[in-house]
């Protein structure tokens, strides 16, 4: 399956979660790189647009085309 | 576009599944939603590379009953007047009107402070159980586990399963009560056979993390064994120092606390009639002990008292479980001085533990410095706060999650 984090193309497994598939997540206020923390939809860290949406990438499973970019 | 149920049911873990079971035996309409895409909790989670045991897969079951309707990948927004819950899942916001609820919501972990656990590669120790569940690849990286409880043995067999090199697995409690731990454990076999299981000789008591250290994500660990520190190289940190009951929407919708957990009955009843709660949310149990709650709250929400009586014995075999849990896990002071002046204490706006540790309260802190105002609402910081400086927990408001301006219209 292929899903698009910052127009690029990423190859991912059927099945996994955003969160699974990205490294970085966004940049923090003071311009910190950080990534999913808590993994299970307390910590908001994970939050990226997702198909225009904003959507913890913890909670939100991989589709097809599906276009991910990160939160500042 | 409104929904209504018998029975509303927030959480799809052990708890919320079994009270399910319970109830669907009467026939009564019951609706259980959950934040997470796929049901079984934290502790059943499934996922592509996850085998679930005959057992758990038979417990999901349930949620494939014509008298079921199951809404995952759903959150409870706010409470609107009595019987009514605002929900929104990634498509639309609706309103569940039901006669009874039964509060399923489950544990997150405590998250503290210590430098660099802002890191890319720094996560919880659930946290690395629950991703790795989810696909997260961390074959040949060197992990190292730490924090407290039984948790802890458990992520580090999900991350050796997944491939990964387990370095060490740092339990803060001392040896003196971990061996009294194990001592007692005849007491409930099965725990016997599944600490056996877990053991692994990367098992080190009296320890715990110092550092993370990292430019752009975790490049290694300081940590204390015993009175020695040591540096070890490694591409991943789990860190959990035990387990949180998850009140918040008890709290808004009114439920009386009592300590950290929410108040309820024999019956699983809460203060407010017609609120129930069962699991981790009542206390952290583990999932034996929510099992059998869920399935008294699930009987009493659903009328059928009679049945009650024969599970309370259950309940407090695994009751008296969860009290040795928690007396032979308590924190060593020493974890509540790991931050430095300069670690962040609120992840969501940057706030410093120096500027938060020189207010006197939660309310000060927030309005002085921000903290528990970005997304996460002080579910980490302000339960990180409330270990650290003995703060009163911030009382939640609505919404409760972050939500889309078209569901709150």
């Amino acid at each position: 399956m292929i899903i698009y984090l910052e127009r690029q193309p990423l190859t991912v497994r059927d099945g996994i979660t955003v969160a699974a598939a990205v490294t970085v997540t966004r940049t923090s206020c003071t311009g910190q790189p950080r990534a999913a923390f808590c993994g299970m939809g307390i910590c908001q860290e994970c939050r990226m647009t997702i198909d225009g949406r904003r959507q913890l990438a913890c909670q939100t499973l991989c589709r097809e085309g599906m276009q991910v970019e990160r939160s500042v | 576009m409104n929904q209504a149920c018998d029975i509303l049911i927030v959480g799809s873990g052990p708890a919320g599944l079994a009270a399910a079971r319970a109830a669907s035996r009467t026939g009564l309409h019951i609706t259980v939603i959950d934040d997470n895409p796929r049901a079984g909790g934290q502790i059943w989670r499934n996922g592509p590379d996850t085998q679930l045991e005959p057992a758990v897969v038979e417990r999901l079951a349930v949620l494939e009953q014509p008298s079921i309707r199951y809404l995952p990948g759903t959150r409870v927004v706010a409470a609107l007047k009595p019987g009514s819950l605002l929900l929104e899942n990634a498509e639309h916001g609706f309103v569940m009107v039901y006669q009874r609820l039964i509060l399923c919501c489950g544990a997150r972990e405590l998250l503290l402070p210590f430098p660099g656990w802002t890191l890319p590669g720094v996560t919880g120790a659930g946290a690395l159980q629950a991703l790795v569940k989810n696909g997260l690849s961390i074959h040949s990286e060197r992990t190292v586990i730490a924090g407290s409880g039984p948790l802890l043995l458990a992520s580090a067999a999900t991350a050796r399963e997944a491939g990964a090199r387990v370095e060490n697995v740092l339990e803060q409690a001392s040896a003196r009560s971990v061996t009294g731990f194990a001592a007692q454990l005849w007491r409930w076999p099965t725990k016997i056979r599944q600490a056996l299981d877990l053991a692994t000789t990367a098992y080190r008591w009296n320890s715990h993390v110092v550092e993370a250290l990292g430019e752009q994500r975790l490049e290694a660990v300081r940590i204390k064994v015993g009175s020695r520190l040591k540096e070890i190289p490694c591409e991943r940190l789990a860190c959990g120092f035990g387990l949180v009951p998850n009140t918040t929407l008890a709290a808004h919708l009114g439920c009386e606390l009592q300590g950290t957990a929410i108040a309820v009955d024999s019956l699983q009843c809460t203060n407010l009639p017609d609120v129930y709660a069962a699991g981790e949310c009542t206390g952290i149990g583990g999932s034996e002990l929510a099992l059998v709650e869920g399935e008294i709250a699930g009987l009493a929400a659903s009328g059928q008292h009679q049945e009650i009586k024969a599970l309370l014995a259950r309940r407090n075999h695994w009751q008296a479980f969860a009290d040795r849990v928690r007396q032979t896990f308590t924190l060593n002071p020493a974890i509540h001085s790991l931050a430095r002046p300069d670690t962040l204490l609120c992840r969501c706006e940057d706030v410093p533990f120096a500027a938060m540790a020189c207010e006197t309260s939660w309310t000060a802190a927030k309005l002085q410095t921000r903290c528990g105002m970005g997304a996460c609402q002080g579910r980490v910081c302000g339960t990180a706060a409330q270990t650290l400086f003995g703060w009163d927990a911030p009382l939640p408001r609505s919404p409760l999650v972050p939500a889309r301006i078209s569901t709150l219209l």
